[in-house]
């Protein structure tokens, strides 16, 4: 199969600029080549001088990366991104409704919009939280939504991440890097802030302290320094000012966490932990988690102390339940979608089974519980071993794959090693949820540096960029 | 602050302060062997660092004979040596990362960039760029951490962890390499007087640099009585056992909680004894014993501290505030 043209950010298929990009492509074609030369240099080494880094999984303990960093910024008109905002809060409301029906009186289910067996048979459920209350009935206090736009330049959800969604970091660093390289495109022209993210934050995390708590001790629980955020986890943790505990850290006492600290046990009462839910708790999940903290389940299920987020909360953003999510917008906000669902093949139905089967070459096929990129086959990239492969493991569980057709990703003009060429590009914005849904304009970009590539996941190759909304 | 934060901070900054006396020893080491022509004798100069550092043991499990070029690569490169100066780098950059929020950007900068600075250094390069120059990076690196540590922390606990670290670790070395020298150097007290002895003496007092305030203090001969006296008993010299207690004393006081009255009395004890102590009555008990006294007392505080601040006990609570 073809694809269509690609949607290229800053050029018009008639090679004219894009309004939107006046500035930097007039900043681009006037500047001599040396002095970009030495902007990317001048990036380059305050990244490594800072030690902004990721640790990456499957090589020896400790590696760390520098994850690289393109100068030119994907810019979105400001109209553009009210609608995508809009959307964004629509889909978030929808998806914490969702989390806490399921956990409650499961009215979506009864009524049949989402099959049961999907939501109650996952192990991304979590029998433990059934009927428990969590402060303002927010289950989702962090989440990073994955946008892409496809040829027609339309905007799709790529995926949901309401568990530990990471790169926050790096939308803050690379927007501090781009303020410093070119201080007079910021002068120029108006581009939205986003440096108050971590205030903004450290307010949801206030509002989500339990009843009766004024002034909560907030902290961010981190697995620990072989992480591959825990750069992040240090950044969140000293920009709002709180403490970056490990699990060992803490204990629990009669249904109330304490932290370990020189002056004696000090109450907790919201935890912002980067952890999955496996880990937190030895005596509730996994018993052989050295990350956890004994007795946590209890106390939070006792409202003694708040998890964001929530226990459970990968229920919802599993990629099984994914082509359900326009549904839970209709059913508990009674509104259209504003942001379009990628069409999603569902493989326990046989006719779609058989048409991916076929169509394997065409088709990006996904592991329901799969993330960070791993495990999965972009059809039209693969070799016939590889595709032969994973038809195996398909038909074996099927009810452990979706596929989708091969998105279009946009591309936008990226330095590489033979200078400026376009490549791949998705958009993931962070959404706060507490009183009200809140966010910084814009997201993280994430670029595929590898051309012709689709997955941008730095663990992948992937590369990010600053992100302008623009008036 | 949190007892795992303090604790880090803690052994931060003693490997930063062990990797600066590591150089400092070797460096005196190395210069010692130059005086001197016979073969045996310059090899007999790199059993001090290994027992000043307490590594003999390891060391010669591994190398059969002492050597300039084993002991220099033992303790400045060895990646095996936990106490390599490569591996202080390391660990100190590990802590900051651990604990990075708690110290400044510009500290995390400078140990950041030194362990980058230490991964391209091999035997080669030590060779090449000169051994004392690479124990002036080392010494530099470590005035560069210390001066930017006072001149953009907050005075806060996590800072008076970080000293507390820094003056346990210097008491510690200072008290090792007294005893060291005065072993290998003067068995006895009147045995004083030959040119050997004014260098090495002058090595020692060059080594934790105090030379020059040698001289200031004394202005007359270098003899051991006056080193021992200049490096344990006067408080106005950085790296004397009395200036380091005096400062290990009153930090425990600014940051003791309820479990920290015996920390606290035991730094008191050691530090009275430096305080009103004199140094004949030092050179009656003998000066060895002294100093071993020492070193239990203070590896008794250690342990102390460890217990108060860094690993407490979980006890009943009052569950409201």
């Amino acid at each position: 199969m073809a694809l269509k043209p690609f949607y290229n950010e800053m050029y018009a298929a008639d090679g004219s600029v894009r309004p939107q990009y006046a500035a930097f492509a007039d900043w681009l074609s006037t500047t001599p080549p040396e002095k970009i030369a030495q902007n990317r240099e001048a990036a380059d080494l305050m990244f490594h001088r800072v030690g902004i880094t990721f640790a990456v999984y499957g090589e020896s303990t400790g590696t760390e990366r520098l994850i690289p960093f393109d100068i030119v910024p994907h810019v979105i008109p400001g109209k553009k991104w009210e609608v995508i905002a809009r959307g964004l809060t629509q889909r978030i409301s929808a998806l914490n409704a969702f989390l806490h029906d399921v956990y409650h009186d499961q009215n979506i289910l009864k009524a049949g919009k989402v099959p049961s067996e999907k939501v109650t048979g996952n192990t991304q459920f979590r029998p433990e939280m059934m009927h428990v209350n969590v402060p303002g009935g927010i289950y989702a206090h962090v989440a990073g939504i994955d946008l892409v736009k496809d040829a027609d330049g339309e905007y799709y959800v790529l995926e949901d991440n309401l568990r530990t969604p990471s790169g926050v970091s790096y939308l803050l660093e690379n927007r501090k890097m781009m303020m410093r390289l070119f201080p007079e495109l910021f002068a120029a022209q108006t581009i939205r802030p986003v440096a108050h993210y971590p205030d903004m934050l450290l307010e949801t995390l206030r509002n989500a302290a339990p009843a009766g708590v004024d002034n909560p001790t907030i902290v961010l629980m981190t697995p620990g320094n072989f992480n591959s955020a825990y750069f992040e986890h240090a950044f969140l943790a000293q920009q709002m000012g709180i403490e970056l505990v490990e699990g060992v850290d803490m204990f629990v006492q009669d249904s109330t966490v304490f932290m370990r600290t020189t002056q004696g046990p000090q109450k907790v009462d919201v935890i912002y932990r980067r952890i999955d839910d496996d880990f937190i708790d030895p005596l509730a999940f996994r018993p052989d988690s050295m990350l956890g903290v004994p007795g946590l389940m209890d106390a939070y299920r006792a409202g003694r102390v708040t998890l964001a987020n929530a226990v459970g909360t990968g229920v919802a953003d599993d990629k099984s339940l994914y082509p359900y999510v326009p549904e839970m917008i209709r059913f508990y906000l009674g509104e259209e979608p504003i942001l379009k669902n990628v069409h999603t093949y569902i493989l326990t139905n046989k006719a779609d089974l058989d048409y991916v089967i076929a169509n394997m070459a065409d088709l990006v096929i996904k592991e329901t519980q799969g993330s960070g990129g791993y495990g999965m086959l972009v059809g039209p990239t693969s070799t016939k071993e590889e595709r032969e492969r994973y038809k195996r493991r398909v038909l074996d569980a099927p009810e452990r794959f979706i596929a989708q057709p091969t998105l279009s990703l946009s591309t936008c003009p990226t330095f590489v090693g033979k200078g400026l060429v376009p490549r791949h590009i998705d958009l993931r914005p962070y959404i706060l949820s507490g009183k009200s849904v809140n966010f910084v304009p814009g997201g993280l970009t994430r670029v595929a540096l590898r051309e012709g590539s689709l997955v941008v996941n730095s663990s992948q190759g992937g590369g990010v960029k600053d992100t302008w909304v623009v008036d | 602050m949190l007892s795992r934060t303090a604790s880090t901070l803690y052994w931060m900054s003693r490997n930063v302060e062990r990797a600066e006396n590591t150089a400092r020893i070797l460096d005196v080491a190395y210069r010692m062997s130059l005086l001197t022509k016979d073969p045996d004798l310059q090899d007999q100069e790199w059993f001090a660092p290994l027992n000043i550092t307490g590594t003999l043991f390891p060391f010669s499990g591994r190398h059969s004979i002492v050597c300039a070029k084993e002991v220099l690569h033992f303790m400045a490169l060895d990646a095996e040596n936990p106490s390599s100066i490569y591996n202080c780098a390391k660990q100190a950059r590990e802590n900051a990362r651990a604990v990075r929020g708690s110290i400044t950007s510009e500290m995390w900068e400078v140990l950041n960039s030194t362990w980058l600075e230490m991964q391209n250094m091999d035997e080669d390069r030590l060779y090449a760029r000169g051994i004392s120059t690479f124990f002036e990076w080392v010494k530099e690196r470590s005035h560069l951490y210390r001066g930017v540590t006072f001149g953009t922390m907050r005075r806060d606990e996590a800072f008076q962890f970080h000293r507390l670290g820094t003056y346990m670790e210097r008491a510690d070395n200072t008290a090792r390499m007294l005893d060291v020298k005065y072993h290998v150097l003067l068995p006895s007290v009147e045995d004083v007087g030959g040119a050997v002895d004014y260098y090495q003496w002058s090595a020692v007092l060059r080594s934790v640099s105090a030379y020059e305030s040698y001289r200031k203090v004394y202005r007359d001969a270098v003899t051991p009585v006056r080193i021992a006296e200049l490096l344990i008993l006067r408080v106005d010299i950085p790296r004397s056992l009395h200036f380091c207690m005096h400062d290990v004393y009153r930090i425990l006081c600014e940051v003791q909680n309820r479990s920290s009255a015996e920390a606290t009395r035991l730094a008191g004890e050691i530090y009275a004894a430096l305080q009103f102590g004199r140094i004949s009555n030092i050179f009656h008990t003998g000066l060895h014993e002294y100093l071993t006294e020492f070193l239990e007392a203070t590896d008794r505080l250690g342990e102390e501290i460890n217990e108060s601040f860094f690993a407490p006990e979980v006890v009943a609570v009052a569950t409201e505030e």
